[in-house]
């Protein structure tokens, strides 16, 4: 397969409510940066141009048919969208590279969702049927997917707590984090619980904010004389809905994608994974079959900032952004989507 | 396999959510501008296109739009149908017109609806103005304005729509 480069990422920094802000004006300043990384003007510079995001967040109707608005897309561009998290637009992205029909691409990402009650709005993802008028919140589902966890003896609390406090102190060192803070274990562990067994600090923030990257073909990368990352591997995969089907021990989708994608065949100095759950991040790190020799979320995670359908999109621009530090060599990003991981994707990012 | 069953034909699953809805940053500075009864665009800083109502971009240029422009209330009629079908729950009576009007000192047209007009008269290039409703009953709302009626002043050529400047129109 034809590697891909990236060759520029941003994102906005996380914050909990953004205020006074459409969806031009959220996507405009990413997208901004990424053109200025390249030195090119708007999307009209780029062959093709997707989008991920979900009007549920904030809704408003058709908030992704405005975000093009923010793009120049006159004369007319090509343009797609997911209505999922961006590293969904991102493969997208790839396949139309990979098919010839463009040598770029811009993938953007953006979510708001502090206009609304995130928990209960993705309870609207559920099957409409039986799961959705119970009005189940994505946070009870994750706590069930805990306690099993913590009953069989997988996991322990205090692992999550673990899990918690690294990503705090972590994301000391991100800007663009919104939760950071010299955290123990034993202060999360103080914490009363919130939906048993998850206390408040297990469960990602609520985050409004966008992303953006630009990828290319190879050659493509070397005419704009940008440093770049190749994407050696991507895969994704999908579970039922019907989650009392499902092994929520574990994530069958994560270690099938990352055998497609091809994690296997080097060493993973970094890896960055879309756990909007501590236990969750335990889960993906045993599916992956990561070991000491990864530093997993060093950018502090989405428990650090959650930007729904953006983050995935961020966690491969986050690995990106170690590899041009000198930082890493070689790379995993996940994303995922669902509750309890119902869907996941990986990618591989490795030095060009 | 017991009786028969009579197939389900629906359920009820209403969806109640709740949002705490801001508008962005530049339809807020025109929704409070029209409140006060005027019409405010803003201009593109590459093309120099204004736009009304803003949405805080040039979505040709795709770059950030800053500058407030106010408009006047008199605009050209660059486009319109009339419409012979009631619109659901709006009081207004057909046959009425739709309108594809570009303020004066704009160059982006923008919609609204014309009366106190003879439909079979309205054509392209014809010169309208504004009918507010009472100061009292402003809100942050483009229903601010009623409708916009024909005035009396010559037409627009249809090259020069869009392209006049908040002074207006001499003709």
């Amino acid at each position: 397969m034809t590697d891909i480069a990236i060759v520029a990422y941003h994102q906005s920094k996380a914050v909990s409510d953004v205020g006074a802000c459409n969806e031009v004006e959220l996507i405009m300043p990413v997208l901004t940066e990424v053109y200025r990384q390249l030195g090119i003007a708007n999307a009209q510079d780029v062959d093709f141009v997707c989008s991920g995001s979900c009007d549920y967040l904030q809704g408003a109707a058709f908030a992704f048919v405005a975000g093009v608005d923010a793009l120049g897309a006159v004369p007319p561009i090509r343009e797609s969208h997911v209505e999922m998290d961006a590293a969904w637009a991102l493969y997208e992205s790839m396949l139309k590279i990979r098919m010839g029909h463009a040598e770029s691409a811009l993938i953007y990402g953006f979510g708001k969702s502090s206009p609304g009650e995130l928990p209960i709005v993705l309870s609207q993802q559920l099957d409409p049927y039986y799961l959705a008028p119970l009005w189940l919140d994505s946070i009870s589902l994750a706590a069930m997917q805990a306690r099993i966890l913590l009953d069989a003896g997988r996991i322990s609390e205090r692992d999550m707590a673990e899990v918690v406090s690294r990503s705090r102190r972590n994301a000391l060192a991100n800007p663009n984090a919104q939760l950071a803070g010299d955290i123990s274990a034993d202060d999360v562990l103080a914490e009363e619980t919130y939906v048993s067994p998850l206390r408040r600090a297990d469960c990602a923030p609520v985050s409004d904010g966008a992303s953006a990257m630009i990828i290319c073909t190879v050659e493509k990368a070397r005419e704009w004389g940008v440093p770049y990352a190749l994407i050696t591997g991507i895969d994704h995969r999908m579970e039922t809905h019907n989650l009392g089907m499902r092994d929520l021990t574990d994530s069958r989708s994560t270690r099938l994608a990352a055998e497609g994608a091809g994690v296997g065949a080097g060493k993973v100095d970094v890896a960055e994974l879309y756990a909007p759950f501590s236990h969750q991040e335990l889960i993906l790190i045993r599916a992956l079959g990561l070991g000491d020799e990864t530093s997993v979320n060093p950018s502090g995670g989405v428990l650090a900032g959650n930007l729904m359908m953006a983050s995935g999109l961020s966690r491969i621009g986050e690995v990106f952004n170690r590899i041009i530090a000198g930082e890493a060599e070689r790379g995993i990003a996940h994303a995922t989507s669902g509750p309890c991981l119902q869907h996941n994707l990986v990618t591989v990012v490795e030095k060009a | 396999m017991s009786e028969r069953q009579d197939p389900v034909t629906g359920i009820e699953a209403p969806i109640y959510l709740k949002y705490n809805f801001t508008a962005g940053a530049a339809p807020a500075r025109f929704l409070s501008q029209i409140r006060k009864g005027v019409l405010t665009g803003q201009r593109c800083p590459r093309c120099e296109q204004v736009y009304i109502p803003p949405r805080g971009s040039c979505a040709a240029c795709g770059v950030a739009t800053e500058e407030e422009v106010v408009l006047s209330d008199k605009a050209t009629v660059e486009s319109f149908t009339i419409v012979s079908i009631p619109i659901p729950g709006n009081p207004i009576q057909p046959p009425y017109i739709v309108a594809n009007l570009v303020a004066d000192g704009a160059n982006i047209s923008f919609i609204h609806l014309m009366s106190e007009c003879v439909n079979e008269e309205v054509h392209i290039g014809q010169r309208v103005q504004a009918v507010w409703k009472p100061e009292e009953e402003w809100d942050y709302a483009m229903d601010n304005i009623r409708y916009f009626k024909p005035i009396d002043e010559p037409d627009v050529p249809v090259e020069s729509i869009g392209t006049l400047p908040v002074s207006g129109w001499e003709g």
